[in-house]
């Protein structure tokens, strides 16, 4: 059992990684729009029609 | 632009809307000029891109924004608008490329969701103007706003779901791996310092947790709790803070069973829930708020040396003279001291024949002056303007609705008291009969709590709103309250209105009149003129040439040498016939004068529209602020036999209250607002006026009112399967409970219990999907 005592916070570690991460996306706007942003990944640069 | 020739056999290539007769490409001239403007820009993919129809444009001046233009901390220039009429994500991308084509911008950003553009620039504050003009040339008509007045509340409390939502799924999955270990360890041999570690663990990270995640909760439970009502949040807050104290009281004294999983995973289910709930309703939301749009509009005041100078609406004072010109909206209410022209008042009375106006007259803020410039000496300003008087009356007729108690809120008010008074029958049958220690029968008490916190019953409704307002979005309907739904199922008596409701609100020629001769010769003088009526004219035979020396007489009418086309009284007609709709004559030398007759077209499934609600048994009314004949010709068509003209909108609301039964109203006018924030439930056509947007529950986009069937239709359904849901959650509460009485719920068997009932009802709801 004393392989829980690192397994465990690693596992946490991790873990909060990635709600640190959400959460720092959540601040910074990204999911203000997400309907906007669903689309927007369809636009290409230029828009000029050929 | 193959492609949006190919798609144009019968509607206009821009908006989409149906062609009048005549016309080939465009609706309208504005039409025409936006299209012109995307394909110079080389920006012709837009057609190809869309998924809805663009906006039509409008016949308004853009508002002056410099009064709100900031200055950035780098030196570049900021401003935020408002933008009306974005549909989907290729308007987006036409706003973004035309204004980034501009050199001097920095950035322009559009949120799809809350529809607001920010746009930054170096160089000139002065730029501004140019900037908004290209938007508004586009067809999008747009308002600039403060943004620090305007963090809505709503996108505050979006943010605060989603933190929360972020944090219990962590924490769930996270306890529910160490919870899973303690499950095989009791089957194993697992010692009990092993799992006294995993439980600390799991309350380490659980109690935090509920702290964080469970505060949307706590706080809606606490406001029920202070205004001595319940909710479903009650029993949800009881059940997860005894079920986090239980369980911390058993892992201090090593005792074998904690609940920190069910604790946070029913907060994460039910988190789920509300999220979805919330957004669903978001895109609808943020039109509500371009009722800033109104009073926004600045004002050019006329200062005693005679100097302009433009202003804020709120900084007017009653009798200075304020300046309009043609294009722009009134900005507060006033009577006319100098100048003659016509004003569009349909956004205060809903009649859209321009109406003319000279001095004396009066008028009222929101009404567009679309002829000739006027001096107007203010009489009222802000909150006491007729604009103002409206949205109190609104305010007020909305009270009496937020009576209206959601159906889970009325299974919450019986259930709640049912499941305590259970648990404590059950902590004193374990101490009375059963002789047990007041812990154990304590442990057995939270038990009942815990098995009938309602995961199920919170999900039941929110799981089924959010896939029946998705169905209707993609039909172009959106719901804007929660409670819509069920008001909707159990409505038996429509009210509509009918300018810009039952029929479409732009004035058409009439077939009969389009004698071609004439017609060519009027369409050539009223190509320069952007009165609707000659508009109409114009879209009836676009192919003319415009004709020269064109003079416009302001409330009267156009002439270009002997000939003239205008008012009976312009033209010298001496007939005295009467008719139902606005007209126009045209008058020549050498042939009698000829007369054009307009007529606002019906909705194309207007009538089956009325037919269906009647074949469902529904009680059909039209009330009307417009002319009995009008109103009397549009009932006869439609075949609705209850109807009443000249209705004013305190009337309207007055008489929608009063009908017996259960009222849709559906409306489109600022007369109509009342009303609509008055009736049962309300919808509004998505180019209705801003106020009575922000009224109504349901906004249909569409030109078709077969949204009003489609509407009722999914409510019933949803109707179905919410009550469906939560005759489930309580079967499993009837089937789970005697085994939690008798304290034979290990967490084990709780998990299970609640993820299976929660899996069901949201399954259940998907079935709204396939339903016909």
């Amino acid at each position: 059992m004393i392989g829980l005592l690192y397994t465990i916070p690693i596992a946490l570690f991790m873990g909060l990684l990635g709600l640190g991460a959400f959460l720092w996306a959540l601040r910074s706007g990204q999911y203000d729009d997400l309907d906007g942003a669903a689309a927007r990944i369809l636009f290409d640069d230029q828009g000029d029609e050929k | 632009m193959s492609t949006a020739a190919a798609t144009a056999a019968a509607a206009c290539i821009h908006c989409g809307a149906d062609l009048p007769a005549g016309a080939e490409r465009f609706c309208c001239p504005g039409c025409a000029g936006a299209w012109a403007l995307i394909n110079e820009l080389g920006l012709g993919q837009y057609y190809a891109r869309r998924t809805a129809a663009a906006p039509r444009p409008v016949a308004e001046s853009a508002p002056d924004p410099s009064a709100f233009v900031r200055i950035e901390s780098d030196g570049t220039a900021a401003l935020d608008l408002l933008v009306d009429g974005l549909s989907c994500a290729a308007c987006v991308w036409l706003i973004e490329t035309a204004l980034k084509r501009d050199p001097e911008v920095v950035a322009a950003r559009v949120n799809l969701g809350s529809r607001r553009l920010r746009l930054r620039w170096k160089g000139a504050q002065a730029a501004a103007g140019r900037l908004v003009e290209a938007v508004q040339r586009l067809g999008y008509r747009v308002v600039p706003f403060d943004p620090s007045a305007l963090v809505s509340l709503a996108e505050r409390r979006e943010r605060q779901l989603l933190r929360a939502l972020a944090v219990a799924g962590f924490a769930a999955g996270n306890i529910m791996l160490l919870s899973v270990a303690v499950w095989a360890g009791l089957a194993e041999d697992m010692g009990s310092a092993t799992r006294d570690l995993l439980h600390w663990i799991s309350a380490l990270i659980a109690l935090p947790a509920i702290a964080v995640a469970g505060m949307p909760f706590f706080e809606s439970a606490a406001a029920a709790l202070r205004a001595r009502r319940t909710n479903m949040d009650v029993p949800i807050s009881i059940g997860v803070v005894l079920a986090a104290a239980m369980s911390l009281f058993e892992t201090i004294n090593s005792g074998p069973h904690a609940y920190f999983d069910s604790a946070v995973t029913l907060l994460f289910f039910l988190l789920v829930g509300r999220y979805l709930d919330h957004r669903a309703r978001g895109r609808a939301r943020s039109a509500a708020e371009n009722l800033v749009a109104l009073s926004a509009a600045p004002a050019t005041l006329v200062e005693p040396g005679g100097r302009t100078v433009r202003v804020r609406p709120t900084e007017l004072a009653i009798g200075s003279t304020i300046l309009v010109a043609p294009g722009e909206r009134i900005a507060a209410d006033g009577r006319i001291v100098a100048g003659r022209s016509e004003l569009d008042r349909s956004l205060v009375d809903g009649e859209t024949t321009p109406a003319p106006a000279g001095v004396g007259d009066l008028v009222y803020a929101g009404m567009l002056n679309l002829a000739a410039p006027l001096r107007i000496e203010v009489t009222a300003t802000g909150e006491a303007t007729f604009l103002a008087e409206i949205v109190r009356l609104m305010e007020a007729a909305e009270q009496g609705r937020a009576r209206f108690v959601v159906l889970a809120d009325r299974v919450a008010r019986r259930y709640a008291p049912a499941v305590h008074t259970l648990a404590l029958f059950t902590f004193l049958g374990w101490v009375g009969l059963g002789g047990a220690p007041w812990q154990a029968a304590l442990m057995n008490a939270v038990a009942v709590l815990i098995i009938t916190c309602p995961c199920a019953l919170g999900l039941a409704v929110p799981a089924v709103q959010v896939i029946a307002s998705g169905r209707l979005m993609k039909r172009g309907i959106l719901l804007k309250s929660a409670t819509a739904l069920e008001r909707l199922a159990s409505v038996d008596t429509v009210v509509f209105d009918k300018t810009g409701t039952l029929t479409l609100g732009a004035p058409e020629l009439d077939p009969a009149d389009a004698e071609p001769d004439a017609l060519r010769l009027a369409s050539s003088l009223a190509a320069s003129s952007r009165h609707p009526l000659a508009r109409a004219i114009r879209a009836a035979a676009p192919d003319v040439p415009a004709a020269e020396g064109v003079e416009e007489h302001p409330g009267e009418g156009l002439s270009c040498g002997e000939i003239r086309i205008g008012s009976r009284r312009f033209c010298g007609v001496a007939t005295e016939d009467e008719t139902t709709g606005p007209e126009l004559w045209l008058a020549r030398p050498g042939a009698a004068p000829h007369r054009f007759r307009f007529s606002d077209a019906l909705r194309p499934d207007a009538a089956a529209t009325v037919a269906a609600l009647k074949r469902e048994g529904k009680r059909v009314l039209l009330l009307s602020g417009d002319r009995p004949a009008a109103v009397a010709a549009v009932a006869a068509a439609l075949g609705i036999d209850e109807w009443r003209a000249g209705v004013s909108p305190a009337e309207k609301a007055a008489t929608v209250a009063a009908l017996p039964g259960n009222v849709l109203m559906v409306g489109d006018g600022l007369n109509d607002a009342p009303a609509l924030a008055g009736a049962a439930v309300s919808m509004s056509p998505a180019t209705a006026a801003d106020v009575s947007r922000t009224a109504a529950d349901v906004v249909f986009q569409r030109d078709s009112l077969a949204a009003v069937t489609e509407t009722l239709a999914v409510a019933r359904g949803a109707e179905r399967l919410v009550r469906q849901n939560i005759g489930f959650a309580i079967l499993y509460n009837v089937l789970a409970v005697p085994l939690a009485v008798a304290g034979l719920v290990t967490p084990l068997l709780a998990a299970v219990a609640m993820s299976s009932s929660s899996l069901v009802v949201i399954g259940n709801a998907f079935r709204l999907r396939g339903m016909k």
